[in-house]
């Protein structure tokens, strides 16, 4: 099958039913998208198919056929949300990151003005055990406010 | 020290830095190890934390695990402001598990309080001799050099070389005794003190950041185990034949059953050895194992607790008592009593344990997201029969710790492993092992009672505390709850009540004990602070109010003095004192930050919790809005802490926001067993706070002091749960004294 990662043209012949996740962080080296539960319980997965936030932990790989996967490394170091994460210094261990920004990048997609109710709703399904929920909510109102 | 000591000190270093770039060449760690040009030629290391090149980089050797504490960047901003470094020019490189460095278990909150004058004397010492080797450069005296952001000036004549620059000169000189070398007045530090950004921030937004998770290995094979669901169970039969059809597989592996006690040992079990983790997860899912579980399956939660509850309630081993209890509570106008218990807790840090040990000849090397890599480095070289100085222990960031990471048990089931297949081997922990297979955080359940006089003064304090003590995980015989537990907000409580006994009673552990962030100071606080809320609604009296008064007058507790077993987290009394005026000072500064007087007018729900804990203190309050179906949320949570000295005050706010969070989640996650097994599994089912439950805001002071710095990882942890069922309280007017509190509370009638 075919597919696309971070605008590159990818070919997977192997189990259909393995979740995309091993197939970037085992095949293609993209260690940016994280295990964290297996079970799209926790976010720390979260990739872009087609520009939607989905959790690759569970996502097989005949889903991703002939469409469009984006990573974290996918997503500019200038993008509003990095240059807002860090400004607002939000990762603490960093592991869950990856998948808090695509998760707030896919937030801030569908609705350029999010409140905060909006913001909680978006990012329950993500978790950080660091604890830097206030700073995430921080930085997703910064960009937010660069992006609209 | 002479040219050649300082050289082979070098090839040392050089000798760290190709482990490093062990790593660095499967291509994970670009961007964090740049040593510059060839470093024996071009370099100098005058000590063991600082080398610099010729370049003029300054490359600084983080000792301590980086689990989101940010110890990489308050390291280098401790070494770089005395070294007077560019910071532009600094780069952090992480060391193996090495006593040369002293201690590197990263836990205890003492990474900087334990280091702070060592690192300063680093940093200074390094200065001192690129002041020297420009002195003689120059041929003036070394009293007329400055050296100032990575350049050394001679005033006079208004010469100067950049660092960089005097390296060669540098490398041939003797090494200045740091203790004699002149540290920085406080006044002209630079970086210490200072909002510096994290140094890993670039690396972890870009996706490139390396975990444990993350090492890649040339023909690496990865690991799935399939580990006792009881303690101490065994595999009675084993049916592979499935998993060994699933392509990828390699190979299954029945690893050695573990005897008590479990320590740092294997867990035992069967491993699924395969080329991909997708077969590896799959292999395990395919084995047919039948355990045999052993004498833990007798443990279930329930009548556990009601057990440990009948200890509470009886007289226990007195650890610390003065006046006379007995006679105070007989004499008592009132008299109250409450038990609080707390279950058994799961560290889960977002990545879960994972190792990669690859066996080179007579050697084996280590890869592991661990607080403790020497320890990790003994008990391998113990489990494989080798010489501690025959392992090497790479230290990968960590995705979160809270002490998981300080048993070295999945570093030992890698390194088993590959010895077994002979090729490198990455074990990996799903959610589910971490949640079933843990060193929990232990049950506690504890008992106060205290009489209060026609006054409303407290008179007497009767406090027990029972719990499976964490040196069973050393000793399946101890029970009693040690004093390394006990100081850890038991014995050293700060309330000036003139009857106070404090007692313990023995339980047993049918699960590995450990640590989790801040220990025993979470139920410990959780009892004392929710009860002193207890003693404030009785008296009629505002409960920040009434817990100062049970604080009482500022003074200096001195328990070693008093015949009470305590260590003082290891460090002098008279250096960090029990200091109940720091204590009340933490407490009046979140009552002024939270408008705790105009909103407890306006009838708004407020909680308050102060607990000193690592050397700090901490004074929490938590707003609550409970709605019509009793679902509950914090709009505002207050932290006021006073660390001494610190190195990074944005640094300490992330603490006291993301240990605030953490003791939410004490609050409200629980670990059961039934028969022996663990019931739950993930994040479905072991509730941990996600933002939706989070506090909307969390405003964080911190005390200006010029006291030593002391911990700050985990004293912001304890002060949060009482500080949340009070404010529970405040609100429902139900007492939630037995975690976890549910998300829907309900209104007392």
């Amino acid at each position: 099958m075919k597919l696309t990662v971070n605008g590159t043209a990818k070919d997977y012949n192997g189990d259909p039913q393995m979740p995309i996740l091993w197939f970037l962080r085992d095949e293609l080296k993209l260690i940016g998208t994280k295990f964290g539960c297996g079970r799209a319980l926790c976010g720390a997965c979260t990739v872009h198919l087609d520009g939607q936030a989905v959790r690759a932990c569970v996502m097989p790989m005949s889903a991703a056929e002939d469409r469009a996967i984006t990573t974290i490394e996918g997503i500019e170091g200038g993008h509003p949300l990095k240059t807002a994460w860090k400004t607002h210094n939000v990762p603490q261990c960093g592991y869950c990151q990856g998948g808090q920004i695509m998760q707030a990048a896919d937030l801030l997609a569908r609705n350029t003005t999010p409140s905060d109710a909006d913001i909680d709703q978006a990012m329950a399904g993500n978790i950080c055990r660091c604890g830097t929920y206030t700073r995430i909510k921080a930085a997703i109102k910064s960009a937010a406010a660069e992006l609209s | 020290m002479s040219a050649s000591v300082d050289l082979s000190r070098r090839r040392f270093l050089v000798g760290s830095a190709q482990a490093s770039g062990l790593v660095l060449s499967v291509g994970l760690l670009a961007g964090c190890h740049p040593f510059a040009d060839d470093p024996i030629a071009g370099s100098v290391a005058p000590n063991l934390f600082v080398t610099i090149n010729r370049d003029g980089a300054v490359i600084i050797t983080c000792h301590r695990s980086e689990m989101g504490q940010q110890i990489r960047t308050s390291i280098a901003q401790i070494i770089a402001d005395e070294l007077e470094a560019d910071w532009a020019k600094v780069v952090v490189t992480q060391a193996a598990g090495d006593p040369k460095y002293g201690d590197q278990n990263t836990d205890g909150s003492r990474s900087v309080r334990r280091n702070f004058i060592r690192l300063r004397q680093a940093g200074a010492t390094a200065r001192q001799l690129l002041r020297e080797a420009a002195a003689q450069t120059w041929d003036v005296p070394i009293d007329t050099v400055e050296a100032t952001q990575h350049q050394v000036r001679h005033g006079q004549s208004g010469r100067s070389l950049g660092y960089g620059e005097l390296v060669d000169i540098a490398a041939r000189l003797p090494v200045p005794d740091p203790d004699t070398v002149p540290l920085k007045a406080r006044k002209d530090w630079r970086y210490i003190g200072k909002a510096v950004q994290s140094i890993d921030v670039d690396n972890v937004l870009a996706g490139t950041a390396v975990y444990a998770f993350d090492v890649d290995r040339p023909g690496m094979q990865v690991a799935v185990i399939a580990r006792p669901p009881v303690l101490f169970g065994r595999v009675r039969q084993l049916n592979d034949k499935a998993a060994r059809a699933i392509p990828g597989v390699t190979d299954v592996v029945r690893l050695p059953p573990l005897a008590p006690p479990a320590a740092f040992k294997a867990l035992g079990g069967v491993a699924v050895i395969a080329t991909s983790t997708w077969a590896a997860l799959r292999g395990r899912d395919a084995l047919e194992v039948e355990w045999d579980h052993g004498d833990n399956a007798g443990f279930t939660s329930g009548p556990f607790m009601r057990a440990m509850r009948a200890t509470a309630r009886a007289p226990g081993e007195v650890t610390r008592n003065h006046g006379d209890v007995d006679t105070a509570l007989a004499e008592a106008d009132q008299r109250l009593a409450a038990e609080y218990t707390m279950p058994l807790l799961s560290q889960a840090p977002m990545e879960p344990p994972s190792a990669t040990a690859e066996i080179h000849d007579d050697t084996i090397e280590i890869w592991a997201c661990t607080q403790t890599p020497q320890s990790t480095r003994r008990t391998v070289a113990q489990a494989l029969g080798m010489e501690a100085e025959q392992v090497t222990v790479n230290v990968t960031l960590l995705g979160g710790g809270f002490g998981r990471k300080s048993k070295p048990d999945f570093s030992v089931e890698a390194a088993l492993l590959a010895r077994e297949v002979g090729t490198p081997v990455k074990v990996i922990w799903t959610r589910e092992d971490d949640i079933k297979n843990g060193y929990y955080h232990s049950v506690s359940a504890q008992r106060i009672e205290a009489g209060i006089d026609a006054d409303g003064n407290t008179t007497a304090w009767l406090h027990r505390t029972v719990f499976p003590p964490i040196p069973s995980t050393f000793d399946v015989s101890q029970t009693l709850p040690s004093h390394g537990e006990l100081r850890l907000g038991f014995s050293d409580n700060p309330f000036d009540v003139p009857n106070l006994r404090l007692e313990r009673g023995a339980a047993k552990a049918h699960v590995r004990i450990g640590w989790l962030r801040a220990v025993a100071n979470v139920y410990h606080a959780f009892a004392i602070q929710s009860f002193a809320h207890e003693l404030a609604v009785a008296a009629e009296r505002d409960p920040k109010d009434y817990l100062l008064e049970l604080i009482g007058p500022p003074r200096h507790l001195d328990l070693a003095k008093a015949g009470v077993e305590y260590d003082n987290y290891g460090d002098p009394i008279d250096v960090f004192p029990i200091d109940t005026g720091r204590l009340a000072h933490v407490i009046r500064e979140v009552a002024e930050r939270s408008d705790w007087e105009s909103k407890r007018r306006a009838g708004r729900a407020l909680g308050i919790a102060a607990h000193r804990s690592f050397l700090s203190y901490v004074a929490t309050v938590v707003e609550v809005e409970v709605d019509d179906d009793g679902n509950w949320s914090i709009p505002h949570a207050y932290v006021a802490i006073d660390a001494g000295t610190v190195v990074n005050t944005d640094h300490v706010r992330a603490q006291c926001e993301g240990g605030s969070v953490y003791g939410l989640s004490c609050a409200i996650g629980a670990i059961t067993a039934t028969d022996g097994i663990v019931d739950q599994g993930n994040f479905n089912d072991y509730l941990v706070t996600r933002m939706n439950q989070a506090p909307a805001t969390i405003d964080v002071h911190i005390v200006e002091s010029d006291a030593p710095p002391a911990g700050v990882g985990e004293p912001p942890t304890p002060p949060f749960a009482p500080a949340l069922a009070n404010a529970i309280y405040e609100a429902t007017g139900t007492r939630y004294r037995d975690l976890p509190i549910p998300l829907r509370v309900k209104r007392a009638s």
